[in-house]
């Protein structure tokens, strides 16, 4: 089948890096990831099923693999080639519509899941996304064994698959992944705020670093799962200010402002670089030196700062989160929420329901073609300033 | 003698008129036959030996026993004076408060009183830095009163150093510093530049909380003060006289000296800023082309620290001391000799250029909010009578208004900035939905009380004093201003002057009369 696949190529991860700091598009061009004839993959197993791709959204996970800005972290989790793609909506044969929640986990792996009831993405060993029967792979789109959304089918487990109400538009439905990393990052808000017994100590601050994709997502889910708290949003481009705010953040500033404005509801001083004191939890939406640190600097010391943008090398002065006893928690992906009355439930779940709830369509700017993929690529890499959010591919008959 | 204040009408010899444009100035040409220009008097003649004068109002005071006579051994004795919001620009040394204070120091010394104090009615107003001082107070009594912590400011939030002196008929609590309301006798030196200050002005605001000045600070009473330079219709002059007759009766005895000053605020090269334009000389018209073009070249961070470092050879007009409300009467006469200019009649339009300072930024930046302060507050306010537009016409100012703000003097100035003029910039709503948070912030409080910060309030006082011109201009236009800072703060931003006039004919038509305040210099139109 014709897809788009990414090469285990040195040489192109180097130029790619290179050029990326000049033009997007240059980079998707020189990069590891092409367009071509690939064979198609052989199923995996039992339990897993053919999905046609109907629309797969770009990520910024994406976006760093095809301009070599990703970590080496990942080399040694992923199998190469691979055709990226983990934020699908997809049909099964039988017609209906799923999407997928992408982590390859225990069950899809054969491996001995830690509960009955758990995610793909619950545990705490990671060794099954290296063994069995499939090639290393952290997640469908990273994983040489099951493809990716980024082609026209691809393999999915059924422990993969989330049916997709008729109400949810195509377009609202390939957000759910995006909206599910939302949500997990609003749940580790909201863990941080029940162990500290703030939740009923308003009021509460809770900043949100970021209005790109996963920014917007947390607001969404912050308003739904922690409404106890005011959402102070930093952002940077006119449509992600009326966005958060309809997706309803109390208050969205430019996020060189978003220190000012959590000093003032929150009555902090400011010392130095840093408030004395600052929001009860804060979501790091960007993931750079800079934002990290600056999300430390604004949360209260013993608050809790949740990593959700995906860094890569950052140098960061630690004497700061040393001092203020800052837990900096990492948020990946999703898995299974408990909820305030002990009760358990799947993260993609409650991002389907943010999904029909929060008007998700609206996070989708725009979608293109697989052989536009350079331009699709460009424009996800300069969404913010080209007054873009999310942007996919389209790979519904005809497109 | 020098020439009274007079209007110009503009006919098509008029040259074009200096504006000020922050740090800069531009020079506009007003329509012919349908505009006038408003000059303020020329500087009235100095004293001819002010120390000598000083001494004779403190000798000689009206309704008021000579201050020897009220000078004794074991008294508690303090000394209150105006903060650096006064003069503009600052005037050469020695200050008139210097001249004060040292010939009521030395009185005090000849008495054989020990226990003095000084304090710096600051109000709401950032702490002085210690230059400030030194400059206002002289050496002298700089290092023979500051070391020894005698010499100090006073701090509206430092509540176990303040009391509730009474209450007024209209349940107005006048609540001052401790030390002055229990003095033997306080003695306030002022310096009025215009007519609003001095008077029970100079400690029911110098000296209060904030609970006691927000009776007055507030935007009903600036929307009742018509205007802030005529305390006889002014609700927020009435107010502090209501809280005067309470000091008074139940508060120390006040001995005040209150100083006048000429309108000679700039010296060379900055002086033709003062002159007629077309009596501009040569010399003038070459000095103004080389300093605009200089300072169009200049950063303006250096062109603030040029001006703010001008000091200006204001000479003293007169000084009389005694009974506050006898006192202030004579300063009054004293004031309007120099600045009242009489005026027939209002216009649609009112023009004024903002220069690169306002009472709340010496040595400082004229954040957007102060911008505000200085039109719509200020120099909308320099009237007696009417104001000199119409209800409904509209103000044009000329200033760069960049979002630009001075960290240390002005920290709430930013929040207020973005957080509530982003909400409202209407002054009542800003009052009952924001005021109280940013009156209570704690940050705030510690940099009014340890650091340079005007208090956590004053942005709201600040748009609070144009609150009647803001109410009474059906359109504010800022020439030369960033757009988007402009409508923060609820003006048209125009890009030139006669844009400004385009946009202003929506309101006014096509036609519109047109008068122009020409500042720099003081002056105070009498509009019949």
């Amino acid at each position: 089948m014709r897809a788009l696949s990414v090469q285990r190529s040195v040489p192109r991860f180097g130029a790619a890096r290179l050029i990326s700091t000049v033009s997007a598009r240059s980079a998707t061009r020189v990069g590891p990831l092409t367009l071509g004839e690939i064979d198609d993959p052989d199923q995996p197993g039992p339990g897993w099923e053919r999905i046609d791709t109907v629309l797969s959204g770009i990520c910024g996970s994406d976006l760093a693999l095809a301009d070599g800005r990703a970590s080496a972290y990942f080399e040694d989790w992923v199998s190469f080639p691979f055709v990226p793609g983990h934020e699908v909506v997809g049909r099964r044969d039988d017609g209906s519509r799923v999407v997928i929640e992408p982590v390859l986990g225990h069950a899809a792996r054969g491996a001995v899941p830690p509960s009955p009831e758990a995610a793909p993405a619950d545990g705490d060993d990671y060794r099954h996304l290296v063994t069995g029967p499939l090639e290393p792979g952290i997640q469908t789109g990273f994983c040489n064994s099951t493809g990716g959304g980024w082609a026209p089918w691809f393999w999915a487990h059924e422990s993969q698959l989330h049916a997709v109400p008729d109400e949810l538009s195509d377009e609202a439905a390939v957000l759910v992944e995006p909206l599910a990393g939302g949500v997990h990052a609003a749940f580790s808000v909201r863990d941080a705020l029940r162990r500290a017994d703030l939740l009923e100590r308003g009021p509460l601050v809770v900043g949100v670093l970021g209005a790109g994709t996963m920014g917007l997502a947390t607001v969404a889910a912050l308003r739904a799962h922690v409404p106890e708290a005011d959402v102070v949003v930093g952002a940077r481009y006119p449509h992600q200010f009326a966005i958060a705010r309809a997706l309803g953040a109390a208050e969205v500033v430019r996020s060189g402002d978003l220190a000012a404005a959590i000093r003032r509801r929150t009555g902090s001083h400011v010392i130095g670089r840093h408030l004395s004191s600052g929001a009860h939890c804060l979501v790091d939406a960007v993931g750079s030196s800079d934002s990290i640190a600056e999300s430390i600097s604004m949360t209260r010391p013993r608050g809790r700062v949740v990593l959700l943008g995906m860094p890569a090398d950052i140098s960061l002065d630690m004497t700061p989160l040393w001092h203020r006893e800052t837990e900096l928690r990492g948020c990946y992906t999703y898995g299974t929420e408990i909820l305030d009355d002990g009760t358990a439930a799947r993260t993609f779940s409650l991002a389907i329901d943010l999904a029909l709830s929060s008007g998700a369509e609206r996070l989708l700017s725009a979608t293109y073609p697989i052989e536009r993929h350079v331009d699709a690529l460009a424009h996800a890499a300069e969404a913010g300033r080209r007054g873009a959010v999310k942007i996919a591919f389209d790979l519904r008959r005809g497109n | 003698m020098p020439r009274p204040g007079f209007v110009l009408d503009v006919d098509r010899s008029t040259p074009p008129m200096l504006f000020w444009h922050g740090e800069r100035f531009s020079l506009e040409r007003l329509p012919a036959d349908r505009s006038r220009v408003i000059y303020p008097a020329e500087p009235l003649p100095g004293l001819a030996d002010p120390d000598a004068a000083v001494r004779r109002a403190l000798l000689e005071p009206l309704d008021m026993e000579p201050l020897p006579e009220l000078l004794r051994p074991d008294m508690k004795l303090t000394i209150c004076f105006d903060d650096a919001s006064l003069s503009l620009p600052k005037m050469r040394r020695p200050d008139s408060r210097q001249r004060i204070i040292e010939a009521v120091l030395e009185m005090a010394a000849e008495a054989g009183v020990d226990d003095v104090h000084i304090i710096a009615a600051l109000g709401l107003h950032r702490r002085m830095h210690d230059y400030e001082l030194r400059h206002v107070l002289g050496d002298r009594i700089f290092d023979a009163f500051h070391p020894s912590g005698a010499l100090y400011q006073h701090d509206a939030e430092d509540h176990e150093n303040l009391t509730v002196l009474g209450e007024t008929d209209h349940g107005e609590i006048l609540e001052i510093n401790r030390r002055v309301a229990e003095s033997d006798l306080v003695v306030y030196a002022n310096v009025n530049q215009v007519a609003m200050d001095g008077g029970w002005k100079s400690l029911v605001t110098g000296v209060a909380s904030y609970r006691c000045l927000s009776h007055h600070h507030n935007p009903e009473s600036l929307q009742n003060t018509r205007s802030l330079m005529d305390r006889h219709h002014s609700a927020l002059h009435h107010s502090i006289w209501r809280m005067g007759a309470v000091l008074r009766d139940n508060g120390p005895k006040v001995f005040q000296v209150e100083s006048t000053i000429n309108n000679d605020a700039f010296p060379s090269p900055f002086d033709f800023l003062s002159k007629r334009e077309w009596e501009w000389t040569g010399r003038d018209r070459a000095t103004f082309l080389a300093t605009s073009k200089v300072l169009d070249r200049t950063p303006r961070r250096l062109a603030r620290r040029v001006f703010h470092s001008i000091e200006a050879p204001y000479a003293m007009t007169s000084v009389q001391a005694g009974f506050t409300e006898t006192v202030h009467e004579r300063t009054l006469e004293h004031v309007h000799a120099q600045h009242i200019v009489p005026v027939e009649g209002q216009t649609d339009i009112l023009t004024m250029g903002i220069p690169f300072i306002s009472p709340y930024n010496p040595e400082s930046i004229m954040n957007p909010v102060l911008v505000m302060c200085m039109g719509l507050g200020y120099l909308f306010n320099m009237y007696r009578g009417q104001p000199l537009v119409r209800e409904g016409g509209v103000v044009i100012m000329t200033h760069p208004t960049t979002r630009e703000f001075h960290p240390v003097h002005h920290p709430s100035y930013i929040d207020f900035f973005d957080e509530v003029l982003a909400d409202t910039t209407d002054p009542a709503e800003m009052s009952t939905r924001w005021e109280r948070k940013y009156a209570e912030d704690e940050w705030y409080r510690h940099l009014y009380r340890t650091g340079n910060a005007y208090h956590g309030v004053h942005p709201f006082y600040a748009w609070y004093w144009g609150a009647h011109g803001q109410q009474w201009a059906g359109r504010v236009i800022i020439v030369g201003g960033d757009p988007a800072t402009v409508r923060r703060l609820g003006f048209t931003p125009a890009s030139t002057m006669d844009d400004a006039f385009e946009l202003a004919s929506e309101v006014v038509g096509r036609s519109p009369t047109i008068t122009h305040l020409h500042v720099p210099s003081v002056l105070v139109a009498d509009v019949h």
